[in-house]
């Protein structure tokens, strides 16, 4: 059992708990996440290592409410207990190196990019960040990334808050103002992750991308998490899930992404329906 | 007088039309009576051919001899001396290639059954005898072992039963390797492998479950832990896809991912169980072995109609237990011999609509020794389906070899071992089962599992 051991609300959707998990602690490295599952029914769920902490043995995750497993893991609380906690998974990213590196995040994202922002800050290399949100409501993680980032710039699509437009936008002028960045990392929804690769390549900037697969086991069993690099087959949960962004099939990954849309609406709804009864359950 | 029927007494089985839409098991094992009658065939043959056949020479001709006397508890610590995992091998063994494959009464008629009668004793004894088992007093060595399919569960009770301190590392949330993530229920129910795997904790073997060996410890961290020697039994996780056009097409699996879902994870409770699985109203499984039928007959259970084999060489050759086969059949599963797939055509929207084949002839034995397939010109042909399952092998899973410098490898990733000792090029550490020899079969891992048992015993004492 691994015991919940802090719980916090970033936004209405995104919440934030650290989870006591010491042996994880211990090896995590930014770039890795773990696979969770609640209890004997559920499903196993992968999310970032968003921070750790090796004295205290805690990792902490960041996650979105967006389906069932996630919504559950929200009315859990400190003191709570989740079933299973494997991890870290995946390789660590690569972050030798770097001078100056733009860090892109969009929404959920820029918590799964935090980690690489905060490794490049201490490793003593020039941090942009850029981070995207719908508005100004979904901000999270502000004064986290400031203390990591030389700038940061935050975008809302509204522009209700920082600069208005998308994180390709400022990217943009950021590189055309004269920054050289010897790396870019974009972390967000797909289609954001393809246009910021689609950018980056017109400028010949290396770019990291982190493909959020769908995935069962983590370990290189199953296949599932595949997507398509270079023309390769690759496994999303041991050869990444940091990617050349330059080289994703980011159409076949988001055709891929969505084969359990219509299933998951049912685990959902059968959810909500002991109280109201909808007729989808 | 033995019975000289020249057939095995029947096995009672649901009916396939009813089996097909559930999962509980399929052939429902004999009655004392049925196994005694069957026992009575044994002809108690002096120099044993069936022994041979069997990799762990399980004592058949004594072990038959105590149930044709109604002797069950006696018949089953005979099985015992020799094979720790008995109701699951008298449930999955190719008994047609191994013990039975030598059984005199297979001249002139069927053999003697002797996996029903194994899985019939292992059964009775779970069902009648209430064992609780003592812990053996502890020699305060530590072996660590990796994985917990068959090779590891085997080997794990061997050192535990001489004294050694054992603990299992495995990676997924549930222990039993292939046995509870791949093989269905409908063939092994889960039950049987908890039994198992309790009667190891019994004896003390402590099993830690969401560890990944190679990323949260290495094989270096272990040994500074303390642990005086390591078995690998990590298995043949690592899913062959066929490198045609479509094969990311959403509602292509893989078997493992396939089999995962239905049988870890529960998709065949889905709702009640959380995870999806997608099946498709046709499916194309692709293969010809036990993964693939298992995954045939997964998908017609789930509610599709029509489940087709495609397998590239004749049905003689494939590689699947007979009695799957025959099951397979007569659940409905639809087969498509010598067809080898070269397309998977998808709609505009990314979801498979067919599967484009190619008729095959047999040509020459190639090195495996069964004829070669070679395509037909002009012969393909579309079959419409809306899932395709591929289960065209396993090659070892590589998670451990990666992350480890010093474990020798073959190219295609098997962990190269001293055959007698199961050693590895790595001090301290042994391996077994299907990472050493690819895909292979639960007796063959328990083999291996059982040799280096022995082996590690041996290296501690002289360490
Ligand atoms: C390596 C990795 C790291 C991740 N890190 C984080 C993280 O730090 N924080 C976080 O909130 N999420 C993260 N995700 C995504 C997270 O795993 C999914 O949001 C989660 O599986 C959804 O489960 P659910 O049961 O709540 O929703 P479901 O009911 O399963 O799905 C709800 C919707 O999300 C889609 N979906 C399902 N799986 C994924 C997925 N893997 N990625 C994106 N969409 C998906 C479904 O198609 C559906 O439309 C990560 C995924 C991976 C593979
Ligand atoms: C669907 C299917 C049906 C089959 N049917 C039959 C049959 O009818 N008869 C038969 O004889 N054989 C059958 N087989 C083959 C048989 O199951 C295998 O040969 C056998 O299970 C191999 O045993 P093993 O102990 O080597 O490994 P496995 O059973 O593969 O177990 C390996 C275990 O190691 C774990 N592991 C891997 N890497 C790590 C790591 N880094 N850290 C921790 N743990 C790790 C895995 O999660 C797994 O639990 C079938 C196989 C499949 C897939
Ligand atoms: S272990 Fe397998 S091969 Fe050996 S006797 Fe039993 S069923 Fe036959
Ligand atoms: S070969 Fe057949 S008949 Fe002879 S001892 Fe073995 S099981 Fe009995
Ligand atoms: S999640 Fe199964 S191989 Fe990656």
């Amino acid at each position: 059992m691994f015991k919940i051991v802090k719980k916090k609300k970033l936004n209405t959707q995104v919440k934030l708990m650290e989870i006591e998990a010491p042996h994880i602690a211990k090896k995590a490295e930014p770039g890795q996440f773990i696979i969770f599952r609640i209890r004997e029914n559920s499903e196993r769920v992968p999310l970032t290592i968003a921070d750790f902490d090796r004295k205290k043995g805690t990792v902490t995750i960041i996650f979105q409410e967006v389906g069932k497993s996630t919504k559950e893991l929200g009315t859990l609380n400190e003191g709570d207990n989740l079933l299973d906690f494997v991890g870290p998974l995946g390789v660590a990213s690569d972050l030798g190196n770097v001078k100056k590196v733009a860090v892109v995040g969009g929404g959920l994202g820029t918590a799964i990019a935090y980690p690489q922002a905060k490794k490049l800050h201490s490793l003593g290399a020039e941090v942009h960040t850029v981070a995207g949100f719908r508005n100004k409501d979904l901000i999270i993680l502000e004064d986290e990334l400031k203390a990591v980032s030389n700038k940061l710039i935050i975008a809302t699509d509204d522009g209700s808050n920082g600069t208005k437009g998308f994180v390709t936008d400022v990217l943009k002028n950021l590189i055309e103002e004269g920054n050289q960045y010897d790396l870019v990392i974009a972390i967000g929804p797909l289609i954001m992750m393809k246009f910021v690769s689609e950018l980056t390549k017109q400028y010949n900037i290396k770019t990291i991308v982190s493909m959020n697969s769908i995935m069962i086991d983590g370990t290189g069993m199953c296949g599932g998490c595949r997507v398509t690099v270079g023309g390769e087959t690759k496994f999303a949960c041991i050869d990444g899930p940091d990617f050349d962004g330059h080289k994703i099939d980011f159409d076949e990954a988001m055709r891929r992404q969505g084969m359990y849309k219509k299933l998951e609406t049912t685990a959902t709804s059968k959810h909500k329906c002991k109280l109201g009864g909808d007729e989808n359950a | 007088m033995p019975n000289m029927s020249p057939e095995k007494i029947a096995m009672p089985e649901q009916e396939p039309n009813k089996r097909n839409k559930n999962f509980f098991e399929v052939a429902l094992g004999y009655t004392e009576e049925m196994a005694i009658e069957e026992a009575q065939r044994c002809l108690q043959c002096k120099h044993k051919p069936c022994v041979e056949g069997c990799p762990v020479n399980v004592k058949i001709p004594e072990f038959i001899k105590l149930v044709a006397e109604g002797k069950f508890k006696e018949a089953y610590v005979k099985i015992k001396e020799t094979n720790s995992l008995p109701a699951i091998c008298g449930r999955v063994c190719p008994q047609e290639s191994q013990c039975e494959r030598f059984c005199v009464r297979g001249k002139k008629g069927e053999p003697v059954a002797i996996g029903r009668l194994e899985r019939f004793v292992a059964d009775w004894y779970i069902k009648n005898i209430d064992s609780k088992s003592d812990v053996p007093k502890k020699n305060n060595k530590k072996v660590a072992i990796i994985g917990s399919g068959p090779a590891s569960l085997t080997c794990a009770g061997d050192l535990a039963n001489i004294g050694y301190d054992v603990t299992i590392f495995e990676a997924f949330h549930v222990p039993g390797g292939v046995l509870v993530y791949g093989i269905p229920e409908f063939r092994l129910p889960k039950d049987i492998v908890k039994k198992e795997i309790d009667s190891l904790k019994e004896i003390g073997v402590q099993i830690k479950t969401n560890m990944v060996i190679g990323k949260v410890f290495s094989l270096d961290e272990l040994i500074e832990e303390g642990y005086d020697a390591i078995f690998v039994g990590s298995g043949a996780g690592l899913p062959k896809f066929m490198g045609i056009p479509g094969e990311n097409l959403n509602g292509v699996y893989s078997s493992n991912e396939f089999l995962t879902r239905v049988n870890l994870m529960k998709a065949y409770k889905f709702p009640e169980y959380d995870t999806p699985v997608y099946v498709g109203k046709n499916v194309a499984v692709v293969g010809g072995g036990n993964v693939a039928m298992d995954a045939a007959r997964s998908s017609k259970r789930l509610g599709a109609e029509n489940v087709y084999i495609i397998y590239r060489r004749s049905e003689a050759e494939m590689p699947a237990r007979l009695e799957e086969v025959h099951h397979a059949k007569e659940e409905g599963i639809i087969f498509k011999f010598l067809e080898n797939p070269t397309k998977i055509i998808g709609t505009d929207d990314g979801w498979i609509k067919g599967i484009e084949c190619t008729e095959m002839e047999l040509g020459k034995p190639d090195e495996s020794g069964r004829r070669k397939p070679i395509a037909k010109e002009g012969s393909e042909h579309i079959i419409d389906v809306n899932s395709v399952i591929i289960a065209i092998g396993q090659g070892p899973n590589p998670l451990i070899s990666s992350n480890t410098k010093d474990l020798e490898t073959k190219k295609w990733g098997g962990i190269i071992i001293d055959e007698n000792t199961g050693a590895t090029s790595k001090e301290g550490v042994f391996a077994g089962g299907d990472i050493v020899t690819g895909a292979a079969t639960v007796i063959l891992a328990m083999g291996a599992g059982k040799k280096a048992a022995e082996a590690i015993d041996d290296y501690i004492k002289n360490k």
